[in-house]
């Protein structure tokens, strides 16, 4: 590949323009600016095409704007095909727009806030709206059994619930193993490492079992809900859906949260048995106190059942808010990749968000109810 | 011209399927320099599947393809990229990348492929923007705020930003409005005329056949069943070709 390159000589009736090299786009470089330089201020009357070897519409384009204009046809009498590119090129109204301004920093901050503030409501708005939505649709569902989606359901509850049991169980495994190391070691200070069991017990069955399980499915389903529901937004599925009078409702959401609905409880409880599980192997290995030993504790402590009650009972709250987010995030997408990406990260921060602040409200009311 | 003309894209012996299901089988297909082949197939009869093999996108499960007379199978890294610099592809609905805005689009493949400082290139975008016949006011829109007709002709844009050689189109005029779609045959017409582009273009629009196309390839049986003008495929005894071109449709495109 040969450098682009020129040569201005003055003749007695004007400049002559000697072009060397390829004049492409991948070979031009900085003549183009070179040659504007150039000619500034002459008049090229002739070209000679010698030894020019490819040229392409950048070429031209650097001729053009280094002010060779005006040469006839007959100018490129050596090179047809040439003259073809640069006709093409000379004849087009070029035109070049500024980027549309952007406002100065202190107002762009202050729109921001504005935006910020007129968006949460709008927000708050929409999602009420889809509140009365969904209830209504949960109002026919029940009204019209018939009407349920029970192919829909059952797959979801096996794609969100069934397999996500493995990653739950894990993850709960974990967190007893590590509320039972803490636990003894500092337990085992005050002389009372057998208190490590209740400790366990406790966190695991009233809080960790099924917090974990709700953020794990928030980051694993809601996302999962809003990217589905949002794609098919954007295939232009739920307006086919609607102009087929089937309710997208019924279709999408409602399946959806009654798989979770379902689902969530179930993974609690096994999630339950994994932190506990957990908690046992370290108390064993750490305390030399065996299983039966760590059950026994467990059944003599009169307030345990509760505790895993009380557990259970926020599973379904969990389970309708992480549904619920996901599905509506997905049905406020609009047509670009953007906006999904948005909303999908959107679902997830919201969905942990309510579930860890469900949760505060949840230790408050049973606080009250000395439960 | 006397001299044999240099084959741009060489396809010898293509079989191509997705498990069990064979799209292609020894599929030969060669397009000279400076052709405008139409490719013409019904539905399912695997034209973008070529089309991706030709390009690279796909891995051919037996035969070669070469583009330039060299193998697709064995480019080294350098050659590869020389492919990429000298062909364009425009996708079937137009593949804009939507946090971009229209004139940041056509400058995509200048700032991977080429040196230029940063003016220069938009000044080229520039005039690729208004070669394919679009107003400066759409420089610095995104491609959502674009309708479908502009989003082909930015597309095209993008794919003729680097002056490439050889031209992809998958089903340009789909979707255009039929005035649309005769401008954009006009202009690919044009501007396979004066920028001397060889293309390969995915059609079932019987009307860009008409107006534009050198040769038409015809793809049906698994293999490329004619490679011939259009008034040669019009006397063919396939029966596939025989409807599409002698059917209602055809006749009409034929008369215009």
């Amino acid at each position: 590949m040969a450098r682009a390159d020129f040569q201005v000589e003055e003749k007695g009736d004007g400049a002559v323009l000697s072009l060397s090299g390829d004049w492409t786009t991948t070979s031009l470089g900085r003549t183009g600016r070179r040659l504007q330089d150039a000619v500034a201020g002459r008049k090229v009357a002739r070209i000679d095409l010698t030894d020019l070897q490819k040229f392409d519409t950048a070429g031209a384009l650097a001729l053009v704007q280094g002010g060779v204009g005006g040469l006839g046809k007959a100018a490129w009498k050596a090179r047809p095909e040439a003259g073809r590119i640069y006709a093409l090129v000379e004849k087009l109204e070029r035109q070049s727009v500024p980027p549309p301004r952007r406002a100065d920093p202190v107002t762009r901050t202050f729109a921001k806030i504005g935006h910020g503030v007129y968006d949460f409501a709008a927000e708050a708005t929409l999602s009420l709206a889809f509140l009365g939505r969904l209830i209504a649709a949960t109002g026919s569902a029940l009204k019209h059994p018939g009407r349920i989606r029970w192919a829909a359901w059952v797959s979801q509850a096996e794609r969100s619930g069934l397999d996500a049991l493995p990653i739950i169980m894990v993850t709960n495994f974990f967190i007893g193993a590590v509320v039972a190391f803490l636990g003894v070691d500092l337990l085992t200070q005050f002389g009372a490492g057998v208190f490590a069991v209740q400790l366990i017990g406790v966190s695991v069955l009233r809080e960790f079992a099924v917090v974990i399980t709700a953020v794990l499915l928030a980051g694993r389903s809601a996302s999962a809900f809003a990217a589905e529901v949002g794609a098919m937004r954007m295939n232009q599925e739920i307006d086919a859906m609607q102009v087929m009078g089937v309710n997208a409702f019924q279709a999408l959401v409602i399946p959806r949260l009654a798989a979770l609905l379902v689902m969530l409880p179930l993974l609690t409880f096994a999630a339950m048995l994994a932190g506990l599980f957990g908690g046992l192997l370290v108390t064993w290995s750490s305390l030399n106190l065996g299983p039966a030993f760590f059950m026994q504790r467990l059944q003599d402590d009169p307030n345990m059942f509760q505790h895993a009650m009380v557990g259970l009972s926020k599973a379904p709250v969990f389970a309708l808010v992480v549904a619920a987010i996901g599905c509506r995030q997905g049905m406020a997408v609009a047509g670009d990749v953007e906006s999904l990406g948005r909303r999908v990260t959107a679902a997830v921060v919201q969905a942990i968000f309510a579930i860890i602040f469900l949760d505060a409200v949840f230790a408050l009311i049973y606080l009250e109810l000395n439960l | 011209m006397t001299a044999p003309k240099e084959h741009l894209i060489e396809v010898r012996g293509l079989r191509s399927q997705f498990g069990d299901n064979v799209i292609h089988d020894d599929l030969d297909l060669t397009v000279e320099r400076g052709e405008v082949i139409g490719v013409v197939g019904g539905s399912g009869t695997g034209k973008t599947v070529l089309l991706n093999t030709i390009i690279g996108l796909k891995e051919p499960e037996g035969g070669s393809v070469s583009i330039f007379g060299r193998d697709m199978a064995t480019l080294s890294k350098e050659e590869a990229a020389d492919v990429e610099r000298r062909t364009g592809v425009l996708f079937q609905s137009g593949a804009l990348f939507s946090s971009l805005t229209v004139l940041q689009n056509v400058a995509a493949p200048l700032v991977e492929h080429t040196r230029l400082p940063i003016d220069t290139i938009n000044e080229i975008a520039e005039m690729k923007i208004a070669m394919v016949g679009l107003k400066p006011g759409a420089h610095h829109l995104k491609p959502a705020e674009l309708s479908g007709g502009m989003k082909k002709r930015v597309g095209l844009a993008r794919a003729l930003a680097l002056d490439p050689e050889l031209l992809f189109l998958d089903e340009p005029t789909a979707g255009l409005d039929p005035i649309g779609a005769a401008a954009f045959d006009e202009l690919i017409r044009q501007l396979s005329d004066d920028l001397g582009l060889t293309v390969f273009m995915i059609t079932h629009d019987l009307d860009s056949l008409y107006a534009i196309t050198d040769k038409v390839a015809v793809l049906a049986d698994k293999r490329v069943v004619a490679k011939a003008t259009v008034s040669e495929l019009e006397r063919s005894d396939h029966p596939w070709i025989r409807e599409y071109f002698l059917g209602p449709r055809g006749r009409a495109a034929r008369a215009a």
